[in-house]
Formats: C-alpha cells, structure tokens, sequence
C-alpha cells in the first residue's frame, strides 16, 4: 500500500540525480527490491505508470529486479536460502534471525542523456 | 533526434551507478530523531499492530499504571482524534496525527508531533503507528524498541501471514487475553507460530481490561530506560 510514496521518493532521487549529472532525459531506472522488502512489484510497476502520466517521466522505463531471501545460519556458518517465511537452515534445522539480503529498496542505476 | 537541437545524430544514453537507499530521506530523519529522543532521555517505543487489536487500550492502562512520569504518546490514524482523546483522559500527554490515506507513520510526521508535544519530564514515548501489518515495517521512526501486538481474536496464524512485521519485533504482545477462551484461541499454536518466525522477541501476555500481564510488560519497559 505504500508503494506510491516509494514511487515518489524513487522520482525525487531520480530527478536530483539527473539534474546534478546535467542529464535532460532519464529512459530507465534500474530499481532493486528484496522479497521481504514488503513491496509488490506489480503495485511498484502500477503507482510508477500514474505518476508517468507526467511528461518528465512518460518516456521512462522502471525496471525491477527481485532480490531472493537469504539467511545466515550461526551454527552451519553459511548461507542458505529460506524455503518460506520461516528461515530454517536446511542443514541443521536451526532458525536464523540473521538476514543477508531480501530487505533491498534500492535505485541501482539509471540510464539518461 | 538528439533531443537538442533535432538534428539526426542518435542518443546514446549513458548509465550512472547510484546504490541509493529509495528510504534515505526517512532513514536520515529517523536517525535525526533518534539522536534528538535520547538527547532528552526518552525511550522511544514504535507500537504496531492490525486495527482493532487493543494498541490505544493498552496505552490507557500503560498511561495510568507508569509510575511518576507522564506517558508520551504520539498517534496515527487515517482521520479523527478519537484516540488522542482517550489517552488524554487516561493521563496521557498524546498528539494525534492525522495521516489522511497514508497507510503508516514516516519519521518527519514524528519528528513535527514531537516539536508539538510538552516532553518535558517525560521518559518514555510511544509512537502509536497506523493500523496495519504491513507498510509501517519498512519505515524507521527513531524508535529504540519495535512492539508488535496481536490479539487473540484475530488467529493463531497472525506471525505467519505477516512475517515482516514480526521478524522485526523486539517483542510480541498477545492481547485481549480474557476473550481468549471464547475466540477457542489455541495458545501454544500461536507460541509456536510466534518462535518460528520470531524466536527473539520477548512476549508478553496481556489484558487490559483485566490488567492480566501488564506488570511484566511495565518492568520491561522500565528496563530498557536510558539510564
């Protein structure tokens, strides 16, 4: 429900950063979420496409890329890939509190002109 | 065309690395308030919840029962100050923001509530955040301690559908538990839900009509007081 306000500040960044590049013109913007971020992508894709009704942003693409989950395990010492919401280590069974990656909401790079 | 003068020469778009956090200017603010909570001696508590699960309720009881000092509370809600109002009246020094269709709390609404708020001799501050499991998670307010609540009403499986929020708990508090034989509530189901996706958070158990649990939930409270 809060991707609008993400969308905004992601525009705002964009712009700023445009700006100081001395760039006119940004075609796409490579944009990173986790799984756990708390975001839908579709919902992301959907708030970018109102505020895209602008002419600054109508001949952007936002491009997302969906970061997989992945734990730490402090008994196995490594990483591993959580089978659901519960993060099991699949070696020993133990539960992780320790998240590598999966929280990302992040403006990667941008193409402009 | 160039885009600049319409001659025929192609544009070639260069790419610019950034790696900026999309929440940056919250995280920033939040920080900000952090540091401004602790330089008055504040604990600052983000209480989070669904609708309806006995936040305000609980805040009342917390209200009357903190010893000495008055209790700090800024609240979110899409529209009324229903709830500003009843903490008040439980001796509450509350401020009540309004988020219109905002579905969470960001950490600039709480740092203008707070230059809104008499703190003087307050030591804890509760920010009551909108009601809702999902979207107050990914927004830092400059808090110390995340307090996730659930009431036993609302079903055994609450931690499973939304892990976010209880992953990021520093403790879980299962309310309205004088209803929880007629909501046929399975206690040891939710513990164990509960320890599967939040196996570090404290619980508390807690009525805050009977005032089952609020001591435990007090002494915690007073612990984590800066010293």
């Amino acid at each position: 429900m809060h991707e609008l306000a993400l969308i905004e500040e992601l525009c705002l960044l964009a712009a700023d950063s445009a700006a100081q590049q001395g760039a006119t013109t940004i075609h796409s913007l490579q944009v990173r979420i986790g799984d756990r971020a708390g975001v839908d992508a579709a919902a992301l894709q959907m708030a970018f496409a109102v505020l895209a009704q602008h002419p600054r942003w109508s001949g952007t693409k936002l491009e997302l890329e969906v970061v997989t989950t992945r734990c730490f395990c402090p008994h196995c010492k490594q990483a591993f890939t959580p089978l659901d919401v519960i993060h099991l280590c699949p070696q020993c069974g133990s539960l992780s509190t320790h998240l590598l990656q999966g929280r990302e909401l992040e403006l990667v790079s941008m193409e402009v002109s | 065309m160039c885009g600049h003068c319409g001659c025929d020469v192609p544009v070639v778009p260069r790419r610019i690395d950034l790696q900026r956090n999309l929440l940056e200017r919250n995280d920033n603010q939040a920080l900000l308030n952090r540091l401004h909570f602790s330089e008055h001696g504040l604990l600052a508590v983000n209480l989070m919840s669904a609708p309806g699960s006995g936040k305000t309720a609980l805040l009342e009881e917390l209200a009357r029962r903190w010893p000495q000092r008055p209790l700090g509370v800024i609240v979110g809600d899409l529209a009324t100050d229903n709830d500003a109002r009843r903490l008040q009246q439980a001796g509450a020094r509350a401020h009540q923001i309004r988020t219109g269709d905002l579905c969470h709390l960001e950490a600039s609404q709480v740092a203008l509530a707070f230059a809104q708020l008499e703190h003087s001799g307050m030591n804890l501050l509760v920010i009551e955040n909108v009601g809702n499991l999902v979207c107050p998670a990914a927004f830092d307010l400059g808090e110390s301690l995340r307090l996730v609540l659930f009431s036993v009403t609302e079903g055994e499986d609450k931690p499973l559908k939304y892990p976010g929020l209880f992953q990021r708990a520093d403790a879980v508090v299962i309310s309205k538990i004088d209803l929880a034989e007629a909501a046929g509530f399975d206690r040891q189901l939710a513990l164990d839900n509960l320890q599967a996706v939040a196996p570090h958070a404290q619980l508390f158990e807690t009525s805050a009509r009977s005032g089952a649990g609020l001591a435990a939930l007090l002494g915690w409270l007073q612990d984590a007081l800066p010293s």
